[in-house]
């Protein structure tokens, strides 16, 4: 439902976009044509503002799903800028356009068992990485501020867990991609290094996996079904009245008088 | 020469930290004995391996110029003398490519800062290891430090493509009748053997399409050196290493051939120093040089 405000201009209520009730307008521009909306909205929130509704190029709204990445310019502006449309506020003269997909090459298997070097793994499912020529466009465009450029020379180089670790903040936005002049999906093969870091690289936690059997054999299960029975007075007793570790406990040190549970 | 050691920021490349890293270990270490220390970029990227061939193609020049601002960067942040030093002579003929395409033509340096966003003033001066060796520690002073008597080794210098040509921008030698490695060998105390195909062209990439023609290319510029009593060739640059080296498994092109051990100037350079060789992937060489060590009596393993 719309209703007007003292200078009669419409703005939308309800579950979304409630406006300051003394915003200012500003003119944007979307798709070419020109649109008055209230100041402090987001990029996201002012296209839907004036009408346009999402179901791709839009996620979690909170700046970490990547759905929403997007490119715009300011007028007069040579310079093409990206952000998150959920997160980047709109200023007087932008031009928009909402991104909702963006094709890309995703190697369709990965082998994490295969003996052949990780290195060579990345270099056979993505030969494109060595078409960089280092322009460094990818760097410029993320909107996460990440090397881009940096952690495919990485790869290039072999180092696969050093590349996994600086891709580590990527939400898969895809807008390097879109402007790598080499086409190469750089989003998606930094994912694919990181599950082979992971599952290659990184060594095994042998507690972890000893931690995993005891659940897997039933262990705690008569524990579980114990906590089940238990009265909602009982239980908020028991866990207030917990023994914990202190926060400056050295790591590994602290145990707890009662092992039974363990 | 200066006589406190320097840190001079160094430029990898990609090939020594992979195929090649025999020749940075061995390089490294040398560094040390000489006294001077090869300080890696924090961060950088591929050079683009081949300077573009077009003039005006100046994406070519984004990655070199990546490195050589970094290079800059740090170079005033410690405010030392604007060199980079290189050792794959595919990095150092990109880079020093660079360094003269911007001294010639401003414009082209201020349209790739434009592009880059970023501002490289155009101070850095790329130098490569032999080079180093050559013009600041001196190849007289080098001669000084040699540990292990080098006279029993006949090694041949070949110099390949890309430490010398196109000479006008590279400037390191003359392009037909070099003689840097000659010197470098000189100092170190080997016999020097000076054969007509030192800078013949090993096949370069060919050898990913047309392995057969490489193993013929690779083949008489080894035939020649043995031909002139070579018993090992010493060469900069990574790919030439590799094409001899690899080449010789051909065994019907090398039929009439003992196998020759393939170095890089600077595993020499190790063994001249009496140094401790283990790391310097000696054994993953086709030809093993090792015992040609072993027979001539050089203790390195020893150390």
């Amino acid at each position: 439902m719309t209703k007007c405000t003292e200078d009669n201009k419409p703005i939308m209520v309800g579950d979304r976009t409630i406006p300051p009730p003394d915003a200012r307008y500003i003119t944007i521009s979307i798709m070419g044509q020109p649109y008055e909306v209230p100041e402090t909205l987001t990029i996201l929130k002012a296209m839907e503002f004036v009408g346009y509704q999402f179901t791709r190029g839009c996620g979690c709204r909170g700046g970490i799903c990547g759905a929403c990445g997007t490119f715009y310019r300011i007028e007069g502006d040579h310079a093409l800028q990206t952000g998150l449309a959920c997160q980047t506020v709109v200023e007087p003269g932008m031009i928009l356009a909402q991104v909702p997909f963006f094709p890309s090459n995703r190697a369709s298997e990965l082998d994490l068992e295969t003996k052949m070097p990780a290195d060579q793994q990345i270099a056979t499912m993505y030969p494109e990485i060595f078409r960089c020529v280092g322009c460094g466009t990818c760097t410029r465009t993320c909107p996460m501020d990440i090397d881009v450029m940096g952690y495919i020379a990485h790869f290039k180089r072999g180092d696969i867990m050093g590349g996994a670790e600086n891709s580590f903040d990527c939400i898969m936005c895809g807008l390097c991609a879109a402007r790598c002049p080499a086409n190469i999906s750089q989003f998606n093969v930094a994912m694919t290094a990181r599950r082979i870091a992971s599952a290659r690289l990184t060594p095994k936690s042998e507690c972890t996996a000893a931690r995993a059997e005891q659940v897997r054999s039933g262990r705690y299960e008569p524990m579980l079904a114990e906590l089940c029975e238990m009265s909602k007075e009982d239980l908020k007793t028991l866990y207030v009245e917990r023994e914990r570790e202190p926060d400056l406990a050295k790591p590994g040190e602290w145990m707890p008088e009662d092992q039974t549970k363990l | 020469m200066s006589d406190k050691p320097a840190r001079i920021p160094y430029y990898p490349g990609c090939t020594m930290k992979t195929k090649a890293l025999g020749f940075e270990r061995s390089a490294m270490d040398c560094a040390e004995i000489i006294g001077f220390e090869m300080d890696e970029l924090k961060d950088w990227n591929c050079c683009g391996a081949s300077y573009p061939l077009t003039k005006d193609n100046l994406m070519g020049l984004t990655a070199p110029t990546n490195i050589l601002v970094e290079a800059e960067r740090r170079c005033q942040k410690e405010e030392v003398d604007p060199n980079l030093i290189t050792l794959c002579v595919f990095c150092y003929n990109t880079l020093k490519r660079t360094e003269y395409a911007f001294g010639q033509d401003k414009k082209k340096l201020e349209t790739v800062n434009a592009f880059l966003d970023r501002k490289y003033e155009g101070s850095i001066r790329v130098v490569h290891y032999l080079e180093y060796l050559r013009d600041v520690i001196g190849f007289d002073n080098l001669a000084k430090m040699i540990k292990t008597d080098m006279s029993k080794y006949k090694v041949a210098p070949y110099y390949g493509c890309l430490l010398l040509k196109p000479q006008k921008e590279i400037g390191l030698d003359d392009p037909e009748d070099p003689v840097i490695l000659h010197n470098f060998l000189d100092a170190l105390g080997c016999k020097v053997v000076d054969f007509p195909a030192q800078v013949d062209c090993c096949g370069s990439y060919l050898v990913m399409r047309e392995p057969k023609k490489v193993s013929k290319l690779s083949y008489d510029i080894l035939a020649d050196a043995n031909e002139y009593g070579a018993e090992t060739l010493v060469t900069a640059c990574p790919l030439c290493q590799s094409n001899l080296d690899q080449s010789q498994s051909d065994k019907v092109q090398f039929a009439d051939l003992d196998g020759m051990p393939v170095l890089y100037f600077t595993q020499l350079l190790a063994v001249a120093f009496g140094l401790d060789t283990k790391t310097h992937k000696l054994e993953e060489h086709n030809i093993d040089p090792r015992p040609l060590f072993e027979a001539n009596g050089s203790d390195s393993e020893s150390k």
